[in-house]
């Protein structure tokens, strides 16, 4: 059997120490492994995907299955920053719509893509928790509130220094 | 000194709270009039801490050091206070002075102003709804007045990354009583109180913990769920980031009473600073022994864990929730057997939601009678809801239940923004159903809003005004309901689809005759024969609005408008030439170029090129530009 290597190989030593305190009891580690992989590696590359399935002794298919069920996991390389737009009720009432284009726009991608030089990933989310001051959106890890189309670009490019 | 060490009795933790009692000592409203020592409260709540609220704590910090002050001041970090809106707030106690949308710049005065002269900053004041009538402190805000903050006391009071506050306000007591009550006792307390779970369905908790109390398998579970998946919502989120202790004592109490050994809180992954704070409290009620083995010192034992969700709206269901700890797809499986007899791992399971744990341990401490003092019969205690949209006031707010929805968004939330029209109120978020102005003075109780064919949901309340789109509001719900649909069942994920297609088509300009009934139709098969609520609840918000909002759907498809100007496909943007005065503003404002025109000569808009974002709209000063 054989896989698409990616070009680079891929260091795995940090995965074996991820994997580490699960190996003697894998019930349940499957999510929890996978979502510190992710915070490692940024996304879910296929060598990741078979070493995690033969350290927790699960079907490779059963470990594909789990990543494409949640929103959370991602098959390929993503942007240096996440921009989360959030499209949840209270921002759709106050705008939300409007943002998430000027973003797209700004960006010139669509949701759930990733810009050319890969500073961006553009996702929407729904809800972020914060709806008192809505429009929402997420880079990273900071919350931006508040918010009018006219603000993006600043924001955005911010990032970028 | 308050050392986090094994508490082994009932005794040594009454001892804890009396020697922490001081850390709580400065929280009141009695200033004097040269009062030496302050607590600054900081909000650190998602709201705040988006607002940068840190900032301002750094600001704060470094005002305290320049006025070499720190043996008079010191700053604590709250959670959310529930006015996000007005955030980041800033509060100095004694006295409660209640500071809004304060700027790092603004430090050094407040230090100044507050502490050394012993007066207080007015222009930082909330200014009231009229904008004119400064509200000195908490206690002065109507705000908070007309609210009843039974489970939120402690939210926006105390550290939540501190468990000694907790303990100081009488945390942990509850599952000391308890410990002392029996299992039984404890057990028929909280079926007594009538407490109904907070998480959507109102299912009675000491029913479901009676349930799973009966059962002789072991291991037992007692899950939390903090999935808070509504969008619009964030109730739980607050709970657990302003008094996270307070859930994990209600599952402690809840453990206690039915059996269980063990737990897990499954929070959704997009709340880092809840998961933070939460693993804070759990780490701190470890080092106590008030999580672990022989809790107290009793032959109690609970273990509990955090698990993170992974961005699947249909895992806040029960049976999908268990598959997702499990590790597996969280899809949804058919009940019975129902999570009692046979749950996670195939064990005795119950779950709760995080409000619903949070109301437990007062109802040990105060009793069940105390805690029907609020509330209807049938909907007993007090609900938070989270309200947001169109509101001046967005926030949170805790009222009894059986108070009206008028009281909640007119009274307590001060009405519509700019004056605008109240035109629905979305409740239950994509489960929920849209309710109109004659609606307003119904009760806010479980009962009542299923029978006004809405539900209670979580507690998510969105208020739209007249700018709003009520046939769009229902697509917006069915594309949410749709992405998130897991796919098992047929009804559901098919059902969704069609009548997704259909809404778009309408808000598109493309409806037909024909179409109302098809949605109802559609309707009734995935309420009737979908797996799962998520697919039976699916159709409320549209069946909701076309109940009150008909006409808005017939204008759509048979006059191809939208009367509140919000589908784009419906509307044009021109240029009243008589009105333009030649400014350039629109043209050199529009994103694609749509607009041409000499300076000075009436402008002209291509119908071909614009987007209809609006944006000439909002910036052409001569109202020269109209939505038609
Ligand atoms: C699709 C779907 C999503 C749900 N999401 C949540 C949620 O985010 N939080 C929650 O507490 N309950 C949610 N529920 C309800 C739970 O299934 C369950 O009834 C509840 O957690 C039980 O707790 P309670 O009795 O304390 O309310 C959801 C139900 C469905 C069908
Ligand atoms: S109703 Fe929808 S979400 Fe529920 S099991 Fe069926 S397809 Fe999945
Ligand atoms: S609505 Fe937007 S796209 Fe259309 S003309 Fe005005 S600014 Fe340009
Ligand atoms: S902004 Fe108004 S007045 Fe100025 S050119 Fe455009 S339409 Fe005319
Ligand atoms: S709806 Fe956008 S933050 Fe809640
Ligand atoms: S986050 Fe500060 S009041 Fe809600």
């Amino acid at each position: 059997m054989s896989f698409n290597r990616t070009a680079n190989a891929i260091d795995l030593a940090p995965l074996m120490d991820i994997l580490k305190p699960y190996k003697q009891n894998p019930r349940g580690a499957l999510i929890p492994v996978l979502q510190q992989a992710q915070d490692v590696y940024g996304y879910l590359p296929q060598e990741v995907l078979e070493t995690i399935a033969s350290e927790l002794r699960v079907p490779v298919a059963e470990v594909f299955g789990v990543v494409t069920f949640y929103a959370q996991f991602h098959l390929n390389p993503r942007g240096k920053n996440i921009v989360r737009v959030c499209q949840g009720t209270a921002c759709h009432v106050r705008g939300g719509a409007g943002i998430l284009e000027a973003v797209s726009h700004h960006l010139d991608v669509k949701p759930g893509e990733t810009t050319k030089d890969l500073n961006f990933t553009l996702e929407t989310v729904a809800c972020l928790g914060a709806c008192g001051l809505a429009p929402v959106m997420m880079v990273n890890e900071n919350t931006h509130g508040r918010l009018t189309p006219d603000d993006i670009p600043g924001i955005l490019d911010s990032y970028l220094a | 000194m308050l050392e986090l060490k094994r508490l082994t009795s009932v005794d040594e933790l009454n001892k804890l709270q009396e020697e922490a009692r001081p850390l709580l000592g400065l929280r009141h409203y009695n200033r004097a009039a040269n009062q030496e020592k302050y607590q600054i409260l900081i909000c650190g709540g998602t709201g705040c801490t988006s607002s940068g609220s840190m900032n301002i704590r750094d600001a704060l910090q470094a005002a305290i050091d320049n006025n070499d002050l720190h043996d008079r001041v010191n700053i604590v970090v709250t959670g959310c206070h529930g006015f996000c809106e007005l955030g980041p707030l800033v509060i100095f106690y004694p006295g409660g002075i209640f500071y809004v949308r304060v700027q790092p710049e603004d430090a050094e005065e407040l230090i100044k102003t507050t502490v050394l002269e012993g007066k207080t900053v007015e222009r930082l004041h909330y200014q009231g709804r009229t904008g004119k009538t400064p509200r000195h402190s908490y206690r002065d805000m109507l705000f908070y007045n007309l609210q009843k903050r039974l489970v939120l006391r402690n939210c926006g009071r105390i550290d939540p990354e501190n468990i000694f506050e907790y303990i100081a306000n009488g945390g942990y007591q509850g599952i000391a009583k308890a410990l002392g009550m029996g299992r039984e006792a404890t057990l028929e307390e909280v079926y007594n109180s009538g407490l109904r779970g907070r998480g959507g369905a109102g299912f009675p908790t000491g029913l479901k913990w009676k349930f799973m109390a009966a059962e002789t398998a072991e291991p037992k579970y007692m899950l939390c769920n903090a999935d808070e998946g509504d969008p619009g919502a964030f109730m739980d989120r607050s709970v657990l980031e302003g008094d996270p202790n307070a859930v994990i004592e209600g599952m402690l109490i809840g453990a206690w009473a039915t059996g269980a050994t063990e737990g897990y809180v499954y929070v959704r992954a997009e709340y880092p600073l809840a998961i933070k704070r939460l693993g804070i409290a759990l780490a701190e009620a470890e080092a106590l022994g008030l999580i672990g083995d022989n809790i107290l010192g009793s032959d109690f034992s609970f273990h509990l864990k955090i698990k993170q969700g992974a961005g699947a709206f249909v895992c806040g269901e029960e049976t999908a929730l268990m598959r997702s700890i499990e590790g597996k797809r969280g899809m949804p499986r058919v009940r019975p057997p129902f999570p009692a007899k046979r749950g996670l791992w195939e064990k005795p399971t119950v779950l709760n939601n995080v409000e619903t744990f949070a109301n437990v341990a007062r109802i040990i401490t105060d009793g069940a009678e105390a805690f029907r003092q609020d509330g209807t019969e049938k909907s007993p205690g007090t609900k938070i809801f989270a309200v947001t949209g169109k509101v001046r006031n967005t926030g949170l707010v805790e009222i009894p239940m059986g108070v009206s929805m008028r009281h909640i968004i007119f009274d307590i939330c001060a009405g519509i923004k700019n004056e605008n029209k109240f035109k629905a109120v979305q409740i239950g978020g994509p489960s929920g159903a849209c309710l109109p102005a004659s609606m307003l003075d119904n009760p806010v109780d479980y009962d009542s809003l299923t029978a006004a064919g809405a539900m209670m949901g979580s507690g998510g309340l969105v208020v739209v005004d007249e700018d709003t789109c009520m046939v769009d509001l229902a697509r917006f719900f069915l594309t949410f309901t749709q992405a998130e649909s897991c796919g098992k069942c047929t009804p559901c994920r098919e059902g969704s689809k069609r009548m997704l297609e259909i809404l778009e088509r309408i808000c598109g300009g493309e409806g037909r005759d024909g179409d109302i009934e098809e949605l109802e139709r559609l309707a009734h098969t995935m309420r009737t024969s979908s797996l799962c609520a998520l697919g039976q609840t699916a159709p409320n918000p549209v069946l909701s609005t076309l109940r009150f909002f008909r006409s808005e759907y017939e204008a759509h498809i048979h006059d191809k408008k939208c009367p509140a100007g919000v589908c784009t496909k419906l509307l044009q943007y021109r240029i009243d030439p008589e009105k333009c005065k030649g400014c350039t503003l629109c043209a050199r404002n529009c994103p694609v170029g749509a607009i041409t025109g000499k300076v000075r000569e009436p402008h002209l808009i291509n119908p071909n090129k614009c987007i209809k974002c609006g944006t000439c709209m909002d910036k052409c000063k001569h109202g020269a530009i109209s939505r038609v």
